[in-house]
């Protein structure tokens, strides 16, 4: 195995040195002539908007990607990794941000895929072996699943804290994270968080991309911005605020994340009551037109298996639902968007998006049905309505005929949001609708939820993310395990009554 | 400042774009296959670019190219149908007993079309009702359907009542087109207007891209599924009145082997065999390039043999010009 670094010469300044690295994807130009010089040791942030060109420089030093020109020196000497397996070898681990787990291969299985035990000089695996060593990575994150578990039962939180075991356990000298946490909840974000620093004092290298600007200022020293596929800056954490990282990211001044509008709440739309089902119960609930709702908890505590039944996609044991004081019942989910109820799912890979039909099928999929009369689908209007609700949301795309596959994360989440608000529904669930996604667009998809409540729209939001939740509505809902523990109002948050604390204690079961 | 973002370059060619002529290559590159084939026949043999040839191409192509029109269909949605050839048996046989029985030929076509339509039906039910696997159910489907035109027609080939019938095989709209190849052409045109203008197409390319999206977008997935299937069943049935008139009697015994030029046409127009993605246009060319294998080589005088060896050869290149036109970096 590979000795630690530590103890070698340290005959250069930069244990990863990329210099004027380009890469072009058909007429795209994802990378610009782009630097990235990390110190050994060092937690170095690497921001930029969405499609700004980091997935793809963490790809081509994963060696997933070949770059069309450029150098990178790797602890001194020239790198180039033509495949994964080549990178993993030279110490280098990556974190995706698209996670791409092997269904049918259990736990153990994927986070030694490629590493694992055999019995004594026979070519046979050894099945304890490897779950025993999973076992022991597994509870260095306090993660008590059993490594016999196929990776197909598990939810998309649960794969990241696998794909981070997996990447962590290698012993690779650098580590690059590609929105680690943009599914975690903020407990699973804290272990995460203890691992890098204990990682960092180990002299392991890790270069951290997010777009939560919180998380930036916790863990990482250093960063790197870059901007449209160029380098914009970089430096020190300690010598910028986060404004400055925002203005140097967006290019302009963002002044408000969480553009949150009073706006008068009307009638009850939509109430549950005591809604029964697989991983909640009991959940009795209102949200009224007009209303910003917000829901968090844990990831786990049920809060999206809710609103996956409410919308028909899973079943509900028992309990009612009313919507304008009638009793509906909702089989499926064309039952559901009959009666006016959208919802974006968290999981956009899986539930959102038809990676390889255009930007265009996929954002008018769920309208077709009510906007084109007829059978025939009028190519022109959908056009038109398309391209306008993706340059609403500023959509970065080549052109909207493209396949949705070539869009970078956080662009891929904007087209399911755009997919939704298409056609105008009386009630809206939005499952962590901005994961992902840039501080500049995150303004502009929270002003235009503000905009829709104004026009007296009932919004859902289940978000991880406490800032989001905390500025956006107008009460928040608390999971605990399956069931509802506590609800605070705006103006409770507001007076400084509730704070990031109390909720995080209440979504603990605390009071 | 936002236009300058993404910096596209410009070829002009057709007035297309970089994107938009990624996007053509990557639909239609095969044509450009078929374009040669045409180029390299017309010089070997003076005898191919004739209209009288290219009429007979059509004619011979028509069978696979209604089949495949169907099996795109059920591709496209993540399926696959096995059953085709032995519908085309119980095409065949329905339309004999009924004509024998009415003397109408009106009413034994439909009567293979409904058939097949049938079948198609059940066959889709099963697969999505219960979510069973494509590939097994239609090959089980395929030895009932078999053995139903077995037990249907006794085991014998028989002849038909109405002579004219044969018509519909031989016969030429104002004696230049023959009615095989303008039933396949006007097939193809519905086809091309239900998969790639009608919300039903757009629902085939969502389930068959992905399932579980579609679902939670509000798209009937049971029903689009289905449908493919019977549109299938559809083309099938239309495919047995050809074959049935261009033979002129009712085999039981037609039709082996049939799914497999059907596929292949699929596979070579572009078609993923993962669902999701392809063409009319592409699964036409599909059509044409082997139709071309079997005309060209007749006409140079190479062996049978030799075509099928081609043929098979040639579903491996199409696939790799497309891996190779489609590298995802
Ligand atoms: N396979 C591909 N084909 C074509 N274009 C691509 C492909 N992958 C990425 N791109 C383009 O390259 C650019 C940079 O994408 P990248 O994924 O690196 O962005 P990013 O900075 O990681 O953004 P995000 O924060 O949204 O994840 C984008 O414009 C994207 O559309
Ligand atoms: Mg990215």
């Amino acid at each position: 195995m590979h000795k630690n670094a530590g103890s070698e010469n340290n005959s250069y300044e930069f244990i990863l040195d990329c210099n004027d690295i380009t890469k072009q994807y058909g007429g795209t130009q994802a990378l610009n002539g782009v630097q990235l010089k990390l110190k050994k040791g060092q937690v170095h942030a690497l921001i930029g908007e969405n499609g700004a060109g980091k997935s793809t420089l963490m790809k081509i030093i994963g060696g997933l990607v070949q770059p069309n020109s450029g150098t990178v020196f790797f602890e001194g000497k020239h790198y180039q990794a033509k495949s994964p397996v080549e990178a993993i070898n030279a110490g280098i681990a990556m974190i995706h941000q698209e996670l791409n787990p092997q269904p049918y291969l259990s736990i153990a299985e994927s986070i030694f895929l490629n590493r694992e035990d055999n019995y004594k000089n026979i070519p046979i695996l050894n099945k304890k072996a490897t779950n025993e060593r999973a076992v022991k990575v597994l509870k260095k994150f306090n993660i008590s699943l059993n490594p016999k578990i196929h990776m197909e039962h598990l939810t998309l939180a649960q794969i990241q804290m696998i794909e981070i075991v997996k990447a962590v356990s290698t012993n690779a000298r650098l580590i690059l994270m590609d929105e680690p946490t943009s599914s975690l909840d903020s407990e699973e974000t804290e272990h995460l968080f203890n691992t890098i620093r204990d990682l960092q004092s180990k002299g392991v290298t890790i270069v951290y991309i997010s777009h939560r600007m919180d998380e930036i200022f916790d863990v990482c020293d250093s960063y790197s911005v870059f901007r449209d596929g160029s380098f914009i800056d970089s430096g020190n954490i300690s010598d910028v605020t986060k404004n400055d990282l925002i203005s140097l990211m967006v290019g302009r001044v963002v002044k408000n994340i969480f553009p949150k509008v009073e706006c008068s709440i009307h009638d009850v739309v939509f109430r549950a009551e005591k809604l029964c089902g697989k991983g909640f119960k009991d959940i009795s609930f209102e949200v009224h037109a007009g209303e910003i709702l917000g829901i968090t908890g844990l990831v786990g505590s049920g809060r999206s298996e809710t609103m996956e039944s409410i919308f028909g996609l899973n079943p509900l044991n028992s309990g009612k639902m009313y919507l304008y004081e009638k009793e509906i019942r909702i089989k499926n989910v064309r039952d559901a968007m009959d009666k006016g109820i959208a919802m974006i799912n968290e999981d956009r890979k899986e539930y959102g998006l038809c990676l390889f039909r255009s930007i265009t099928e996929n954002i008018s999929l769920p309208s077709l049905r009510k906007k084109h009369k007829g059978i025939l689908i009028n190519q022109k209007k959908e056009k038109e309505e398309c391209n306008e609700i993706a340059s609403k949301l500023s959509i970065k795309m080549a052109n909207i005929k493209t396949d949705a596959f070539s869009l970078s994360g956080g662009n891929q989440q904007k087209v399911v949001v755009a997919k939704w608000l298409m056609d105008r529904p009386e009630l809206i669930i939005l499952d962590e609708p901005t994961r992902g996604v840039d501080v500049g667009a995150k303004a502009e998809i929270h002003s235009l939820m503000c905009q829709f409540a104004a026009e007296g729209m009932a919004i859902i939001m289940v978000s991880s993310e406490l800032p989001e939740v905390m500025g956006m509505s107008d009460r928040i809902l608390i999971y605990h395990e399956g069931s509802l523990n506590g609800e605070i109002t705006r103006s409770e948050i507001l007076s400084g009554k509730e704070n990031q604390e109390t909720i995080l204690k209440k979504e603990f079961g605390g009071r | 400042m936002k236009q300058e973002r993404i910096q596209v370059q410009k070829v002009n060619l057709l007035k297309m774009d970089q994107h938009d002529l990624n996007i053509f290559m990557k639909r239609y590159g095969i044509g450009f296959v078929l374009l040669g084939m045409f180029i390299v026949l017309s010089v070997a043999s003076p005898r191919f670019l004739t209209v009288l040839n290219l009429s007979n191409v059509l004619t011979t192509v028509s069978i696979n190219g209604l089949l495949a029109m169907g099996m795109v269909f059920v591709i496209t949605a993540g399926g696959i149908d096995l059953s085709i050839g032995s519908m085309l048996a119980l095409g065949s046989v329905t339309i004999g007993l009924i004509m024998n029985a009415t003397g109408s030929i009106f009413l034994a076509c439909a009567g293979s079309i409904i058939i097949c339509a049938l079948f198609g039906l059940v066959n889709g039910f099963l697969v999505a009702k219960f979510d069973m696997f494509p590939f097994v159910v239609t090959l089980a489907s395929m030895l009932v359907i078999r053995g139903v035109s077995y037990v249907m027609s006794g085991g014998y080939s028989f002849a038909l009542a109405k002579p004219e019938f044969a018509q519909i095989g031989l016969g030429k709209l104002f004696g230049a087109i023959p009615f095989p190849a303008l039933i396949f052409v006007i097939i193809t045109l519905m086809a091309f207007v239900l998969l790639q203008l009608t919300k039903f197409g757009r629902y085939v390319y969502a389930v068959g891209g992905n399932i579980k999206s579609a679902t939670a977008s509000g798209v009937n997935v049971l029903w689009t599924r289905i449908g493919t299937f019977v549109i299938m069943g559809i083309c099938a049935g239309t495919a047995a009145i050809i074959m049935t008139a261009r033979i002129n009697a009712a085999q039981p015994n037609i039709g082996t082997g049939y799914e497999v030029d059907a596929i292949a046409a699929c596979v070579i127009g572009g078609t993923s065999f993962s669902g999701g993605i392809s063409t009319i246009p592409g699964t036409f060319i599909g059509v044409m390039i082997i139709g071309l294998i079997f005309n060209g080589m007749n006409l140079i005088g190479i062996s049978s043999y030799w075509q099928i060896i081609m043929k098979g050869l040639l579903i491996i290149a199409a696939v790799m010009m497309d891996k190779f036109i489609n590298r995802k970096n």
